[in-house]
């Protein structure tokens, strides 16, 4: 490389040759981008971390100690064998990460291509598309991770999570976070009006599949003709599969397999989408 | 003198749909040249930026960077480029110094190397106390520094700039010149785009004219001007109504005649020696201005349009 060669000794900052830095950008190229939404999100951090406190701490109090106390009495069988607060706190748990990831993978994405178009700064760089999506789906998920053990001690304390396999649980919410975030993300990159339609989203698909998969009571217990969202949901797939981490819920392992073949082909499927869609959207 | 072409496009052509924004242009780009796009808006100024810059796909023709296709070589083109987009898209919610040092490490350049770089660089877009400030709360003219600079962070030798002052008030627009003029005497070849027919001028070597995709002339600012203009220009106004009618009246004074809804131009090698001649018929306008030719009648010229509508 002819650039960058001369050194002055009042000028020794010297960048690499171009060469070495479009190599490092094709190896690393995600983790780079990564890294800058975690120093984003390190700037509201406090909030981010209230949230993951707070929230598990007011569910838990509010479902398992104030509603578990009238539904504890009631029916000791109906939730197979615990109490109502072991049977509703892995489904909070898995439900809150699906609820972050609608936020990460939603308004953030509309940001990068049409409002602020952030994500032009770095395609200006020897950054790819492709990377930029999945750095900001790698930082999403340390978020989801983080939030989703926190989420899982306060449940710990709660006493909550007998089985010592209960830890298992976080990473299946992060897991579940990504099957229902990223073809949210894939849709989020192919938006270019906004109309309101992440608030439809929410209202419309995501409080549906947080009431009715399973979440406050087994999915068994709905008619037949809403059994369906659970089905299709995440939020069921995720929190079937964290019960049986956190208390030994008794599964069939061939279902306890399908909970993990949904969540992980729905997020790669939701993978291969959003970077067709960022290429589509950006060029190569 | 032989230095090394480091762009080079031949009949490149960018078509969406049936319009086609950019028409079978050619041009070379010699390392260490400033090369201007002059043109209105809509000219295809911006597409042939992102052509370069490897963004945005061609639809024939061909075009390499430092010998490399951007298609196929998109990172490694753009390791060599640093560009300053049109709009600012700046990391808001990070700080100034930040922005900097993230964007330095999508090049994979170490923090060991960034920290220090990144205050050379706010020392020389005159922003090092603004280091920690929230980018939103610069001004227009600060974002566009902090913009170059980031543009800088790499130590590029090719410098896209994308309409750099558009937006900006004359001081902001001054300063910046002259951040740029600094960056063109250490060597680096800068490519930008402008509608300001100044700013060209004060900053180019070389530019091509472009209007609806084509390029309309090539050359140096002062050679097109004496390609494409006198000497000077007389300015006149008679007011809007007079304006579009005193034509006939003044048949033969200078070279060329342009009327314009607010004034009438007329092109002569002696603007004071038409101004004499135009008093000496009886005819009085409202204001009179002898200047040098610039760009802008260039343009004129070459569209019979204006480059700012």
């Amino acid at each position: 490389m002819t650039d960058n060669q001369s050194t002055t000794a009042e000028h020794p900052l010297r960048a690499h040759a171009p060469a070495v830095s479009a190599a490092r950008a094709r190896r690393w190229g995600a983790f780079f981008y990564a890294e800058q939404v975690l120093r984003v999100m390190r700037n509201y951090g406090w909030s981010v971390v209230l949230y993951s406190v707070g929230q598990p701490v007011a569910y838990l109090f509010a479902m398992g100690v104030g509603l578990a106390s009238l539904v504890d009495a009631n029916s000791e069988s109906a939730f197979g064998g615990v109490s109502y607060l072991e049977f509703v706190a892995p489904a909070l748990l898995v439900s809150a990460a699906v609820m972050t990831a609608s936020g990460e993978f939603s308004y953030p994405i509309m940001d990068g291509f049409k409002w602020r178009r952030v994500f032009y700064g770095p395609h200006a760089s020897p950054l790819i598309p492709q990377q930029i999506a999945s750095g900001h789906i790698m930082a999403s998920t340390v978020r989801f991770l983080l939030q989703s053990v926190v989420y899982f001690a306060v449940v710990a304390m709660f006493g909550a999570s007998p089985s010592p396999w209960g830890w298992v649980s976080a990473i299946v919410a992060t897991v579940a976070a990504l099957s229902f975030g990223l073809p949210l993300m894939a849709y989020a990159a192919s938006i270019t009006q906004d109309k309101g339609q992440f608030a439809l989203v929410q209202r419309f698909i995501v409080m549906p599949l947080f009431l009715f998969s399973g979440t406050f009571f087994p999915l068994d217990s709905l008619p037949m003709a809403v059994r369906w969202i659970g089905w299709i949901s995440p939020v069921w797939h995720g929190t079937e599969l964290s019960r049986v981490f956190t208390y030994g819920m008794d599964q069939d392992p061939l279902l306890t397999i399908t909970h993990v073949v949904f969540l992980v082909a729905t997020a790669t499927v939701g993978w291969v989408l959003v970077r067709r869609q960022f290429v589509k959207r950006m060029g190569s | 003198m032989n230095r090394p072409t480091v762009i080079s496009a031949r009949n490149l052509t960018k078509a969406y749909g049936d319009l086609t924004a950019v028409d079978n242009i050619s041009f070379d780009v010699p390392a260490g040249e400033s090369f201007g796009l002059l043109g209105p808006n809509g000219a295809g100024k911006s597409t042939t930026m992102k052509m370069i810059g490897g963004v945005s796909q061609r639809t024939s023709g061909s075009l390499t960077i430092m010998g490399l296709d951007p298609e196929s070589h998109g990172p490694e083109v753009r390791a060599h480029l640093g560009v300053v987009p049109q709009q600012d898209n700046l990391d808001e919610e990070l700080r100034v110094r930040e922005n900097l040092i993230v964007y330095g490490r999508y090049f994979g350049l170490p923090l060991s190397y960034l920290r220090p770089k990144a205050d050379e660089l706010l020392e020389f877009a005159q922003l090092t106390d603004k280091a920690n400030s929230k980018v939103d709360a610069l001004s227009g003219g600060m974002k566009r520094r902090l913009t170059i600079a980031r543009s800088l962070i790499n130590e590029p030798r090719i410098l896209l700039l994308d309409e750099p002052t558009t937006g900006l008030d004359p001081q902001a627009r001054h300063i910046l010149w002259d951040r740029l003029f600094r960056l063109k005497e250490s060597g680096v070849t800068l490519i930008l785009t402008t509608h300001y027919m100044d700013e060209a001028e004060q900053l180019c070597d070389r530019l091509i004219v472009v209007d609806k995709g084509r390029i309309m002339a090539e050359g140096s600012p002062a050679t097109l001007i004496r390609e494409h203009s006198s000497r000077e220009v007389l300015e006149l106004r008679f007011g809007s109504e007079r304006n579009a009618t005193i034509g006939v009246e003044l048949q033969g004074i200078g070279e060329r005649l342009e009327t314009l809804p607010d004034r009438v131009l007329i092109y002569a090698h002696d603007g004071e020696a038409a101004l004499e001649q135009v008093t000496a018929r009886g005819l009085r306008p409202m204001t009179s201005l002898v200047r040098r030719s610039s760009l802008e009648d260039v343009f004129l010229r070459l569209t019979g349009r204006s480059l700012v509508d």
